[in-house]
Formats: structure tokens, sequence, C-alpha cells
């Protein structure tokens, strides 16, 4: 009887948990859409960001979690957060001569993506998806993660190390190009 | 550990797809472009790591820590470009940014 209440009480939490992260996930990714200053949409992303880390918490992925935190909204967030501080806070000009056959045409296509999601979703999910197993106490916890890393996806982990020095180096020849063609882009560009 | 099953998460990541994919389509300031880029990522993340929960496999953590390396090489060169183009003194606006146009 007390095992019950325990145990009903921790999933109403993980329930109470879920529904808070879930509703700030989706409220902070209208935020980053609608507002019209990038500095703005880059913080409500880091708040995006810290609610899907509970949700990965919640999901039984630790060492993901942390590193979304670190990376993500560490890293990449600082990284954006300077380029909208270098390039100023530029507001985006209001679309002039009412909607226009692209805006509408994008609402559309995101609509039809939406559906295509929750129709393919709910065809292989109804019956399916609903139980939730147990896992052991190692799912995702670092040391299982880099176990799994370095045996069975060796090359994965190696393929994204080259992926990221390939695009550090593309970043570094895109910014001083652009410096040699400031005094005569006329040059530059022949 | 219990609570909501897997296709609570699912439901959740492609609400969280629908709304990056409509700013990629919608918005033009590149910069707001790729933050809900980074959102449609985020959510493909979700949705990793939710199956890999219910199927008990860690292949989906392991991709989706892939797919976040591969995010941040994008942001790398997408924010390469941002600064490029504004040191070139051109307006941010990926409408009128038509000069690989063939």
């Amino acid at each position: 009887m007390n095992a019950l209440v325990v145990a009903s009480v921790g999933n109403g939490l993980v329930w109470i948990v879920w529904v808070v992260a879930g509703f700030s996930l989706l409220a902070s990714g209208v935020a980053v859409v609608s507002f019209s200053n990038p500095f703005y949409s880059a913080l409500a992303l880091i708040g995006n960001l810290a609610s899907l880390a509970v949700m990965y918490l919640l999901l039984s992925a630790e060492f993901v979690a942390a590193a979304q935190v670190l990376v993500y909204a560490g890293a990449v967030m600082v990284m954006f957060l300077f380029v909208i501080a270098y390039v100023g806070p530029r507001r985006e000009e209001a679309w002039s001569g009412g909607p226009t056959w692209q805006s509408v045409g994008a609402v559309l296509a995101a609509g039809a993506l939406l559906v295509e999601i929750v129709v393919a979703v709910g065809l292989q999910a109804s019956g399916h998806l609903g139980s939730d197993g147990k896992v052991g106490p190692a799912f995702g916890t670092p040391a299982w993660i880099g176990r799994v890393f370095l045996t069975d996806h060796l090359l994965a982990f190696e393929i994204t190390s080259v992926v990221l020095l390939i695009a550090a180096v593309g970043g570094v020849i895109l910014g001083s190009h652009a410096r040699r063609g400031v005094p005569n882009p006329e040059a530059s560009t022949r | 550990m219990s609570g909501p099953g897997v296709a609570w998460y699912i439901a959740i990541a492609g609400f969280l797809f629908g709304i990056g994919a409509l700013g990629v389509l919608i918005r033009r300031n590149p910069l707001i472009v790729l933050l809900s880029l980074e959102l449609m990522l985020n959510s493909a993340n979700l949705a990793l790591i939710a199956f890999a929960r219910h199927f008990h496999n860690g292949a989906g953590q392991v991709f989706a820590l892939a797919v976040m390396a591969v995010a941040a090489s994008e942001v790398c060169v997408g924010l390469g470009l941002v600064v490029a183009l504004n040191r070139k003194r051109l307006r941010l606006d990926v409408d009128s940014l038509s000069e690989l146009r063939g």
C-alpha cells in the first residue's frame, strides 16, 4: 500500500515536470520565431534548450542533457550572442503590401509538415508506443555513453571530429576572405 | 520511473519541428533563420532520445550527440557567412541575397 502511494506520487511528479517543461519548450519555440529582435530570439532559444535538457533528464539521458547545457546553451549560444552584438540589433522591416504568395506558402508548408508528422506518428504509434519499459540504472550515464562511443560507434566519433575540424576551417576562411574584400570590393570579385 | 509515454514526447517534438520549419520559411533575418534551424535539429534530437529510451537502445543517444556536433559546425559556417555579409555591407535579408542565383 505504502509503495503504491509512493509510486503514484512519483508518477504525478514526473507528469508535472513534463507538463511544465513541455509548455516552456513550445512557448519559447514560438517566442524564438516571433521576436523581431534576434537578441531576444537567442535568449528565448536558451530557455528552449534548458527545457529540452529537462526532457532529456526525464528520458534518462543524463550525459546528453549535460552536453546540451554545456555545448548548446553554453558555447553555441555565446557564439550566437557575440555575432548578434557584432552585427548590431537590426530589426526586420515589416512586410510591405500585405501577405505575399511566399508567406502564405510558408505557413501552408509548415502546416503540411506538422500534419504529416502527426499522421505518421499517429498511424505508427497507435498501440505500439504506449508502454514505458524499465531501463537499467546505467542507461545514459557518462561511463556508459563513453564505452558505447569508443567501442560500437568509434567510426561515427572520428567522423564527427573531422566534420567539426572542416567547419572550423571553413569559418576561418569565410572570415578572412571578407576582410580582404573590404578595401576594394571590385578587385576581389573579379 | 514512469510518466508520459514515448508518444507524448514525439508529439512535442513534432510541434517543435513545425514551429522551427515555420520560422525557417517565414523569417528573413539570416540570424533568426539559423535559430529556427536549431529548433528543428533539437526536435529531431528529442525524438531520437525518446525512441532510444523506448527501445532501450543506446544508438539513439549516440546519434543525438553526433547531431549536436553537426549543429555546432552548421552554426560555425552560418555565423561565418553572416559576418562575411556584414563586412561586405550587404543587407541581412535572405530574400535580397541572390548573388549565387544561377
